[in-house]
């Protein structure tokens, strides 16, 4: 009896995943043209903006691995974006402009400032844990802006992009751009079977009852630790990529209105997909191009969006796919 | 009465106390539950049952004295340390992981002792041996058929079946049941007497309840416990003559 | 590092802890009683400091302003919760943290079109101008005088508020237990909105006394708010008397840490490294402080909650 009845689930599970890649691949693909559209629209500037949509995505996918899965409210997340991007930055005031030492020393420093600070802020709960992300995040910005070597409040100019190997293999904008869809694709599908692999199970189960899962047996603290750390790191990887964009660095790239933004996209998109990651870093710059080319105070249409956002449209734009697709079924 | 394997006490509790604030709710409790019994704690509403079970259990520290499982002082241990040395325990108002599959639930309290968690790739829930050892739990707490199901749209009886399932699933020592009977209907209250009998002599038990039939046919000792005050333990027949604890508790209870 | 120097940043620290206690005593009252985070409490101290400039354009005297400017902080903050707040009251943490974000981002911006990008001033009231002598040597500015006694006076009576009237009764078992308090039949709506709109004219008075010796300028609020934060984590969420006991040693050891962070580290390095360094260290004080704070009490010093 057990045999029939665990391999029903097989069955139902294999039409989930061919329907649940659909998005993505679709998502990825648009990325993939992208230049191509670039090219025969004579519209150069989307590659900068795809290119910035998609650095901006891999600090919101591994965002929404905290937000929406691990059930943290990670409110420094940019401090994250900002170190990485401070490693490109100095390493490159001195000389050393090698993406083989840079990337690793982006995405180390970030693990590293991610585990000293989650040992503090995972000994609080709930609400606490969000301010004192907030206040670390907050701090790691005024360190940078009192760097007065590296810039200061004005931020660095850095010689060059990344050579890779020695090789200047990013150097042109199309370039960078497919290394940056790679870097995306790689941090997706590594997300994704974080999410359903043991460690991400354990995640969830501490997201939804965290009691019981250690009655069961787990130390949810630890496994959020490292959580933690595995988002920092990614948010450094999407700072070395935000410094190598715009071949610059500043505080403002950690301020707490940044790391604001980034919960917004996770939200925007739709919190505990990954998809959402995608959709909503993309969705949000959309937005800014589009409604700051009609006033540059667009906030303040784009603030009362997010409260209807939050009141109405709790999941997103995934959620309102799900809903669409309801009612169409239903129709 | 039930052949014992050791003469050494599965748990002990030594003068467990535990105040909130000036309100004394474990009052120097010292308790010690044998090998393979099937040991009831009964008493009214706020005798400080489900307190005493969560000091048991590691999710409340006590204020005063120990708590000594298999041998060892746990009382300092963290729930999930006294977990995996074999405490498994149910909860009074359900505690399942309602997003999660009925045997996504139970796989996750087998994957806790089943080597490390800490790997990232790899479908969790594809694992063949963690399913297997689930859906022999959910065949034993009898609700196997709804393993698929999404856990938060069982009925509330279901629940309860889940929950023992789970703790099933931890291959406990000893098992710690927090009113497993409570709210469920006296068909379902049949099933999972029936159950409990099964496993008696299998796992040692700690049963909270109130519905005094099923403990009466359950237990081999029980211990009543009186404003955070254990009163006495003995055996059934000596506790339901006691006139002390029939007019305190079991005079409302047998109306 | 002369005794002069040392007072006049003690009372600089002493006036930036009374500013930090009127903005994250609102804060930590809401936080504790209604378990609502909101982030939107820096602009209702900004907005504070734009009423009173605006009305002082109208009327022309800072008193008549600074009432008018209260009396429409707590309308607007009021307006706030009927159209947003209260809807939140149910939501997770996140939502509440997105929502409230999006109102900064609509108020820091509006504040932007209507009165303009550029930083407003407003002249310290005429009575209250120039500086008094301590006592020899020490030359202080009578407004700054004014606003840490404004400030130790609120908190004395909020502490006499809250301990000795009914309704602070009703406010401290709220923070402790909400539920419960609703529970035992009070209008706890009704409550909401005394501790919400008192929250409100607390974050929008310090805007206001603050307004004349800074410069009003959008987004204002929100480096104070922060601090707020850091705050009401160390204090205590939920406890007045954490918020004041927190506030004053952030506002010491903030403005103290920033003095003379240079000359102390100097005294362990080279002048060349200290000076380097020092403004570093100086901004990552209090967040230290913070930190070894919640790694030996994760609930801060006074927390409310039990258990």
């Amino acid at each position: 009896m057990s045999g029939v009845t665990l391999a029903a689930p097989k069955a139902k599970h294999a039409v989930a995943v061919r329907r649940d890649i659909i998005l993505p691949a679709l998502i990825f693909a648009i990325f993939a043209l992208l230049p191509a559209i670039a090219a025969l629209t004579a519209k150069q500037y989307l590659i900068d903006v795809g290119a910035r949509m998609m650095v901006f995505a891999v600090a919101a996918v591994a965002l929404d691995l905290l937000v929406g899965y691990a059930g943290l409210i990670s409110f420094g997340h940019a401090a994250f974006i900002g170190l990485g991007a401070y490693a490109v930055g100095i390493l490159s005031a001195h000389g050393i402009g090698e993406a083989l030492v840079a990337l690793p020393a982006a995405i180390l420093v970030s693990m590293l400032f991610a585990w000293l600070t989650g040992i503090v802020c995972l000994r609080t709960r709930g609400a606490y844990f969000i301010m004192i992300t907030l206040a670390f995040g907050q701090m790691i910005y005024f360190i940078a802006t009192s760097l007065a070597p590296y810039g200061g409040d004005n931020g660095l100019t850095i010689a060059a992009r990344s050579t890779i190997a020695g090789w200047p293999l990013i150097k042109s904008d199309r370039a960078f751009y497919y290394f940056t869809l790679l870097c995306l694709l790689a941090t997706y599908v590594f997300c994704r079977a974080l999410v359903g692999s043991r460690f991400g199970r354990v995640l969830r189960g501490g997201k939804e009852n965290s009691v019981r899962m250690a009655t069961i047996g787990f130390n949810v603290r630890r496994f959020q630790l490292v959580a933690y750390i595995i988002a920092g790191g990614l948010g450094g990887f999407s700072g070395f990529l935000l410094a190598n964009l715009t071949e610059f660095v500043a505080p403002a790239y950690m301020s707490w209105q940044q790391s604001g933004e980034l919960i917004v996209m996770v939200i925007l998109g739709g919190v505990g997909t990954l998809d959402g990651g995608l959709l909503g870093s993309a969705a949000y710059l959309i937005a800014e191009e589009w409604l700051s080319g009609i006033t540059e105070n667009w906030k303040v249409i784009f603030g009362p969006v997010l409260v209807l956002v939050v009141l109405f449209a709790r999941g997103g734009l995934i959620g309102l796919g799900s809903w669409l697709r309801r009612r169409v079924a239903h129709a | 009465m039930l052949e014992r394997t050791s003469s050494d006490p599965v748990l002990r509790l030594e003068g467990l106390r535990k105040n909130f604030g000036s309100l004394t709710v474990t009052d120097d409790v010292t308790l010690d539950i044998m090998p393979g019994e099937m040991h009831a704690i009964i008493g009214p509403n706020g005798a400080g049952k489900t307190t005493l079970i969560n000091q048991i259990s590691g999710i409340i520290p006590p204020d005063g004295g120990r708590i000594v499982f298999g041998g060892n002082d746990v009382t300092a241990l963290p729930p999930d340390a006294r977990a995996l040395s074999g405490l498994a325990r149910s909860f009074q108002i359900t505690s399942i992981l309602p997003g999660f599959s009925v045997l996504e639930n139970v796989a996750l309290a087998v994957q806790a002792r089943d080597g490390s968690s800490f790997r990232f790739f790899g479908r969790a829930a594809d694992e063949t041996v963690l399913n297997a050892e689930a859906m022999t739990a959910l065949e034993q707490a009898g609700i196997a058929e709804r393993a698929h199901a999404r856990a938060g749209e069982l009925s509330h009886g279901e629940k309860r079946a889940l929950e023992l399932a789970i703790a099933l699933a931890m291959k406990p020592i000893l098992l710690l049941l927090d009113e497993p009977m409570a709210g469920i209907g006296r068909e379902e209250t049949e099933r999972q007497v029936e159950l409990l009998l099964r496993l008696k002599g299998q796992v040692t038990m700690v049963l909270v309840e109130h519905d005094m039939a099923a403990v009466f046919a359950l237990a081999d000792r029980i211990s009543v416990l009186i404003r955070g005050r254990l009163l006495m333990t003995g055996n059934p027949a000596d506790v339901r003559a006691d006139p002390q604890v029939v007019a305190a508790y079991l005079g409302e209870q047998l109306e | 590092m002369s005794t002069t120097l040392f007072l006049v940043q003690i009372l600089n620290g002493l006036q930036l802890g009374v500013l930090l206690f009127l903005i994250a005593a609102g804060l930590t009252l809401v936080f504790g009683v209604m378990d609502f985070i909101n982030l939107a409490h820096g602009v209702q101290y900004m907005l504070g400091a734009y009423l009173a400039v605006a009305f002082y354009g109208l009327v022309g005297n800072f008193f008549f302003a600074l009432v008018l400017a209260l009396a429409a902080s707590l309308l607007f903050g009021l307006l706030l919760e009927f159209l947003v707040f209260r809807h939140l009251y149910d939501r997770d943490h996140l939502d509440q943290v997105i929502a409230t974000f999006g109102i900064i981002l609509f108020l820091n911006h509006a504040v932007r079109v209507v009165w303009g990008a550029a930083p407003l001033t407003l002249p310290v009231p005429e009575f209250f101008t120039g500086s008094i002598v301590l006592m020899s040597g020490l030359l202080y500015p009578v407004w700054r005088l004014v606003i840490i006694a404004s400030g130790l006076a609120i908190a004395a009576g909020l502490y006499v508020l809250v301990t000795y009237t009914r309704i602070g009764m009703l406010v401290r078992a709220g923070a402790t237990n909400a539920r419960m308090v609703s529970a035992l039949g009070v209008n706890i709506e009704r409550l909401f909105m005394i501790v919400f709109g008192f929250g409100t004219m607390l974050a929008g008075f310090a805007g206001i006394m603050i307004a004349p010796i800074i410069s009003v300028e959008p987004g204002m609020g929100d480096n104070i708010l922060i601090l707020a934060f850091v705050v009401i984590v160390i204090g205590g969420i939920g406890s007045i008397r954490g918020a004041f006991i927190a506030a004053l040693l952030i506002g010491l050891v903030d403005t103290l840490g920033r003095s003379f962070s240079v000359d102390i580290l100097r005294l362990l390095m080279g002048p060349s490294p200290a000076r380097m360094t020092g403004p570093a260290i100086a901004s990552m004080l209090i967040y230290v402080l913070m930190a070894v704070v919640l790694y030996v009490r994760p609930a801060g010093l006074f927390p409310t909650r039990g258990r």
